[in-house]
Order: C-alpha cells, then sequence, then structure tokens
C-alpha cells in the first residue's frame, strides 16, 4: 500500500486518492487546429517509463486538492509530491 | 523434429522403465544469426504465433526470445478463464475464435490443457443492473455466441452456496454455458512443444537489450545471447510492450498497470462453475487442483512491480466473503500480481506498426490468457500477409487517431 504526501494535508493512506496518470501531459492550446494524429497523441500516448514517473494525484477524500508525485514504478518508492504548478507539465528532466 | 506423441500407450511404456527416459518437451538450441522472423515474449502469445506459423503457414526459420523462462510472466500469472461474452461484434468475432481454438486445442497440441466448459456465470445486485445484463445477453447472442439470462431462483440453484441476501442483493445473472477454464502452463507448454517440433528455436534466458534499425526497419535485435537479424520482429511481451516499442523509436497508448490475483489451500471439489460479480468486483472458480481462484480489480496506478495494494486484496477479499461465506476460513496459499499493458479502450492492439518490418501484440490488459489461441493464429496471418487478419482489423493502432474505438471496459461491465 502506498503513504503518499499531499503536499496540503501531509502523509496519509492511500485509499484516500486517486491517480490521475502522466503528469507530463500538456492539453494543447487549440485542439481544433491540430491533426487527428496529433489529438490522438496528447488523448492516448504515454511514455510508460519503467522506473522514475512523474503523476497527478487528487486527494479526492481529502481536500480535494490535484498535486504531482514522483514515483518509481518498480520499486512504489515515493521520491517528493509538490503541488501543481511547480513543475512545468512538459519535459521529464526537472529534479 | 517430431515431437513424441503422448499417449496412455506412451505413458505405460515410460513407466516400465520409471519415467527416466522421457525425451525433453523442446528442444534448446543456440541462437543463430538470422532468422525470417523473431518474435519477442515467450509467454501464451509469442508461442501461439510461432507454432501458427510453422504449423498454417510453413514459416519454420523462426525463434521466440524469452528474457526468463516460458509462460513465467502473465501467462503463469493468470486466472485462466476463457470466454467470449463481449458486447462488441468485434470483440465478439475475436474472442468465439479464440474459444472455439480452445474447444480443440487438447487434440491439436496432443497436450492435455484440461480445459473445462463449466460456464461463466455473472451475477448482478440490481434491477437497473438487470436490465444492462439483459441488454448484454442479447448483444452476445446478436453476436451468435451462447448466452441466457438467469433470474434469482436460476442463479441460487446454479451455485447454491451463494448467499443471496447479502449487503447488494443479488438479482439474477447471465451465463455463458461454453465458458470455462484450463491449465494456463499447459497452454504454454502446449505450443512451445509443438513449434519446436516444427522447427521453432525457442530461446530461455535471451533478453532483447537494443534493437537496430534503418529506414524504419528493424534489422536485429542485440541480446544478451548475441545480435539476431531478421526479416520481420512481433512484439509479444505482456507487460514492457512500452520499453520493447522504444527500442525501434515507437511509442504505443498503452499503460502497464498491477491486476492481482490469489489461491487459496486446496480442497475438495466445492465449486463447479466461475462466477464474477462485476459490481462488487470479485470473480472466483476452483481449479483441478482444488485451489480456489480469486481475482478482482486492478490497482489503477502505473507499475512493473508485479505486486498491488493491500487495499485492493482486501475489497476483493471482502466481496468474496461476503458472497460466498463457506470460503471465509480458507487460507491464502499464493498471491501476485501481474503487470498488464492496458489501452484506453480496454481491448487489445496487434498487426502492423509505422515501422515496417514490425508487427505488435499488445494491450491485452486483464483478459490476454484467453486470447492466446486467436491472437497467435491472427497475428501470425498478418505476418505473413503484411496485412491486418480480418478479425484483427478493428483492432489497429490507427484507432486512436479515428476515433473508431472498442469501449469494451465498459461493455463487459468490468471496471478496470
Amino acid at each position: 500500500m502506498l503513504l503518499i504526501k499531499c503536499p496540503y494535508c501531509g502523509v496519509r493512506d492511500q485509499t484516500e486518492f486517486r491517480c490521475g496518470g502522466e503528469a507530463s501531459r500538456a492539453r494543447p492550446d487549440h485542439p481544433e487546429h491540430i491533426s487527428d494524429p496529433d489529438w490522438a497523441q496528447y488523448l492516448f500516448y504515454r511514455e510508460n517509463p519503467k522506473g522514475l514517473l512523474r503523476e497527478r494525484w487528487v486527494h479526492r477524500y481529502g481536500c480535494g486538492q490535484w498535486f504531482i508525485v514522483s514515483r518509481d514504478t518498480v520499486t512504489h518508492d515515493i521520491l517528493d509530491s509538490l503541488p501543481m504548478g511547480d513543475l512545468p507539465p512538459k519535459g521529464r528532466d526537472a529534479p | 523434429m517430431v515431437a513424441t506423441s503422448y499417449s496412455a500407450f506412451s505413458l505405460l511404456r515410460h513407466a516400465l522403465t520409471g519415467h527416466r527416459h522421457w525425451p525433453r518437451t523442446w528442444r534448446d538450441p543456440e541462437p543463430k544469426e538470422h532468422y525470417d522472423v523473431v518474435i519477442i515474449g515467450g509467454g501464451g502469445h509469442g508461442l501461439a504465433t510461432a507454432y501458427y506459423l510453422a504449423t498454417r503457414h510453413g514459416i519454420r526459420n523462426v525463434a521466440v526470445l524469452e528474457k526468463s523462462w516460458l509462460g513465467g510472466g502473465n501467462s503463469g500469472r493468470n486466472t485462466q478463464v476463457s470466454r467470449s461474452n463481449y458486447f462488441y461484434p468485434e470483440s465478439g468475432a475475436f474472442y468465439e475464435h479464440s474459444l472455439r481454438l480452445f474447444e480443440g486445442l487438447a487434440r491439436e497440441l496432443d497436450f492435455n490443457v484440461m480445459f473445462s466448459q463449466r460456464g461463466i456465470l455473472s451475477i448482478c445486485h440490481s434491477a437497473h443492473e438487470m436490465e444492462i445484463y439483459r441488454r448484454w445477453a442479447n448483444a452476445i447472442r446478436m453476436n451468435g455466441i451462447d448466452s441466457r439470462l438467469l433470474s434469482r431462483d436460476e442463479v441460487r440453484q446454479r451455485v447454491p452456496q451463494l448467499n443471496l441476501d447479502c449487503r447488494f442483493p443479488v438479482t439474477g445473472g447471465f451465463i455463458q454455458e461454453r465458458g470455462g477454464i484450463s491449465r494456463h502452463d499447459a497452454v504454454a507448454w502446449g505450443y512451445a512443444r509443438k513449434a519446436s517440433a516444427a522447427g521453432v528455436d525457442i530461446l530461455q534466458r535471451c533478453e532483447v537489450q537494443g534493437m537496430e534499425s534503418s529506414d524504419s526497419r528493424v534489422t536485429a535485435v542485440r541480446t544478451n545471447r548475441g545480435r539476431i537479424s531478421a526479416d520481420r520482429f512481433a512484439l509479444c511481451v505482456a507487460g514492457h510492450s512500452s520499453q520493447l516499442a522504444a527500442m525501434a523509436g515507437l511509442q504505443l497508448p498503452i499503460v502497464t498497470i498491477p491486476l492481482q490475483a490469489l489461491v487459496t489451500e486446496p480442497v475438495r471439489p466445492v465449486f463447479d462453475t466461475v462466477m464474477m460479480s462485476a459490481r462488487i468486483h470479485v470473480y472466483v472458480s476452483q481449479s483441478d487442483r482444488g485451489e480456489i481462484v480469486i481475482g478482482g480489480g486492478a490497482d489503477l496506478y502505473n507499475s512493473y512491480a508485479q505486486r498491488g495494494s493491500l487495499n485492493t486484496q482486501l475489497d476483493t477479499l471482502a466481496a468474496l466473503v461476503e458472497l460466498l461465506p463457506m470460503f471465509s476460513r480458507l487460507r491464502m496459499m499464493r498471491h501476485w500480481a501481474g503487470a498488464c499493458d492496458m489501452a484506453y479502450d480496454v481491448s487489445p492492439i496487434v498487426g502492423k506498426t509505422p515501422v515496417e518490418n514490425l508487427y505488435v501484440s499488445t494491450g491485452w490488459g486483464t483478459g490476454g490468457y484467453k486470447a492466446i489461441p486467436a491472437g497467435g493464429d491472427t497475428l501470425a496471418w498478418t505476418i505473413v500477409h503484411d496485412r491486418p487478419h480480418e478479425l484483427l482489423r478493428p483492432f489497429q493502432l490507427d484507432r486512436f487517431s479515428s476515433g473508431r474505438l472498442i469501449d469494451e471496459g465498459a461493455a463487459s461491465g468490468v471496471a478496470h
């Protein structure tokens, strides 16, 4: 079971949260002007890394806030959790 | 290279010599430098593809590369269920083809896969769910596949052990009588044995570590057992499709999540069907060894760990003992998780890729076992003809940009 640190409420049990998937995706500014493959790329294609993954979680049965967790998909270790906006949505190069 | 035929006579003959002289079930060759087709992944789908390439299409210069041992991934980690009770016609046609192949599989492979068509019973817990099940059961019949709606009393007759007046009282259900379970190891071994006898090289402990490409073609794979080149490559790696595809410069619409299952200590035969409840999410059957095999919902986060979270197990077991209190005092013997490749619409992706000579079989999610025979048969056809088999046309990668998804996640009533 994961112990997840909500940046607002502190460490809580996984059952209070829901996972919202990869944080590296950014919604295209003008979806109506992009091609179908580009739209599919945003909607469905994922990096699905084996190792460090930065992902969105929501404290659904708590404060209701979304935030970003850095988690290892092999060991399930959680490295940090930060409020939304503290990291650029694109690029996995930041710490 | 003809495999020794298995029969009562051969059993008797080997019994006379103390069972000390059984031949290897499949050969253990050294890798060649070049093959016509290299299949990456020695699970059910990879082995079945190799078998059908060799036996149906005469392509025998084939290698199956397995980083570990045969059937050690999801092929040996599933709950062994076969069924074709899908909602959409595309899925119905594909999985019905698989179920029919399962019906003749022991004979075809000369290997007892212990396929037992004991019925797949889906139960429901409200009048509204009953309406959805009526629609679902009728859709299956419209697909030309057997299914029958059951009243609450008929469910009681079928499963007298069931606690109908549980927290969410059982209102009825529907059944596919031809569905059932088989022995997963036997399916992998049976395909491996016949494929090997037909000339396929099965290379265990052979891990693909990189790919060489030129002109949007894969030319060779680098493995811990050397470089192997081929004309065509097929990815049949449950759980790690994204990693292997990335070696060829491809990204896939796939996420990898864990699905857990549990097995109890063996008991005498007490449960003669496969029962599932989508609403409170548990499914249960009894294996031929007597173990109660239990599955539930998936853990909804990315993971390659082959383990899930405790709360998911507890939810599954709470549902089990509420429905079947007689199992409440059984001890759990094994517990594990498989890494499942899930597409957004919970339907598989099988066929060609943007890389010219690379074929993919992925997205089997939480239900790839039942698809092994049809997946292998149709992927072999696709590799030979370089265009998708008729049954696979709806399951191509381009459905994600065309928007023609096959949303079986909702239609099967499975809330993974």
